[in-house]
């Protein structure tokens, strides 16, 4: 079952955004960028892995931001941006010390109550790797809870790699299994080159007691959710972060609907088999 | 010592093969060992010999004049190099080089298609696996082709 935290219920006024002040950025490539937001005031609210915040320039206008932060550290939220539209682009423009407006914590969490004691596989995708980062700080900071980890990350080419020297430090814990694998990649390049669901059928996971999650580009989750259930598992044990254009963040102004669910306050997690009828239609 | 039929029944691509089709098979086949960064084969190679991988890691390579070489894929454990030994003219299109120390099980494909043709029951459940992998690396491929990690991602 999906852990449901439709929003923070803490919040005097979900639609009012707080200040936060850019305490780091760090450039991840010429149109990505890592902020570290501390509050202007007090600390920062609790955050569950997976959930999102409504992130607002001042003048330009607000878009939905997953969490890529230790859900342990209260001192701060982390974002990793990527310059797309008018608001991505300004975020992604703004240097340390500039104020930002935020609202959130907003939406479900990825399963990580409903993982413990099974083996728990992840799949990012591309920039889909920063929604997963707080759930493998929560797996690493609570490995012993949790079966065989499993993380495989698919990224254009070896340029490209988000977290590079993350994921090679996680690489050094020896009880995490960790693959990555690119688009396309030059000579020098010793890893894995193709796509990331075909890195699936050669991990060791008990399907039937696995849960899973992934996150990236619609098409990659479509071919990675098919080579889950070829490998054994239940749709419902497979978890997606979908995406689609969020604005109030609280399920009432339906910019967000899919199907029959809005993905601000019923997702942006959601399990496979509560959406797998609806996965396929395009127009959905 | 472990026999070339069994090593054949317990690599994945033939799994659940029929066990008296195997030795039809193994009279075709080799156990080779290859070094970080020889060459299975080069493009144009006479497709005449291809690798089913027990262990290592082989890239798969691409290149055009002018350009750098690019690896396009590469396999592991448990899977096969190659389809062009398959159809005329039966010469690779692209080079294989081993990145990871490599033992792989070497058929000699002139063999095993003249055993296939004369045996329909062993041409068709070759190509019953055969056709499987064929559309999974057609998928994969697509999958790798729409760039989907590029910029128009939101």
């Amino acid at each position: 079952m999906t852990e449901m935290t439709p929003f923070n219920t803490a919040l005097v006024d979900p639609f009012l955004p707080q200040p936060y002040r850019i305490a780091r950025a760090v450039r991840e490539a010429a149109d990505m960028v890592t902020l570290d937001l501390v509050p202007q005031k007090g600390e920062a609210p609790p955050f569950q892995p997976g959930q999102f915040n409504m992130l607002y320039t001042f003048g330009v206008g607000e878009v939905a931001i997953s969490m890529s932060g230790d859900p342990a550290d209260r001192s701060r939220f982390t974002h990793t941006v990527r310059s797309v539209g008018a608001v991505s682009s300004a975020i992604t423009a703004l240097e340390p010390g500039s104020v930002i407006g935020l609202r959130g914590p907003f939406g479900a969490p990825w399963p990580m109550q409903a993982a413990e004691g099974k083996d728990v596989v992840i799949v990012a995708g591309g920039l889909g790797l920063a929604p997963v980062r707080p759930a493998i700080y929560h797996l690493l900071a609570q490995r012993a809870r949790f079966g065989r980890v499993v993380l495989l990350v698919g990224m254009r080419n070896p340029e490209e790699i988000l977290y590079r020297r993350e994921i090679e430090q996680w690489r050094s814990h020896l009880d995490i299994e960790i693959e990555v694998t690119v688009d396309h990649a030059d000579l020098s390049w010793r890893g894995n080159v193709g796509v990331v669901p075909a890195l699936i059928p050669r991990m060791a996971f008990d399907p039937k007691n696995t849960v899973a999650m992934m996150c990236g580009p619609e098409i990659m989750m479509r071919f990675t959710a098919n080579a889950l259930r070829d490998a054994g598992m239940a749709p419902g044990g497979i978890y997606l972060s979908m995406e689609r254009n969020m604005k109030c963040a609280i399920g009432l102004c339906g910019h967000c609907q899919y199907g029959p669910y809005f993905i601000c306050k019923d997702g942006p997690v959601m399990s496979f088999d509560r959406i797998a009828n609806i996965f396929l239609v395009r127009e959905v | 010592m472990e026999g070339l039929e069994n090593i054949l029944l317990r690599h994945s691509f033939f799994q659940g093969f029929e066990k008296e089709l195997a030795p039809v098979v193994s009279g075709c086949a080799r156990n080779l060992r290859f070094a970080v960064d020889a060459h299975l084969f080069h493009e144009g190679d006479p497709a005449d010999e291809f690798y089913l991988i027990r262990e290592g890691a082989v890239a798969l390579e691409i290149s055009a004049p002018g350009q750098a070489a690019k690896i396009f894929l590469t396999l592991g454990e448990g899977e096969l190099t190659g389809l062009s030994w398959l159809v005329p003219p039966y010469r690779w299109t692209f080079d294989a080089r081993v990145t990871k120390p490599l033992r792989a099980i070497g058929i000699d494909a002139r063999c095993l298609r003249t055993k296939c043709d004369s045996d329909p029951r062993l041409g068709y459940e070759m190509m019953k696996r055969l056709a499987v992998l064929l559309v999974k690396r057609l998928h994969a491929t697509r999958l790798q082709v729409l760039d989907v990690y590029g910029r128009t991602e939101s």
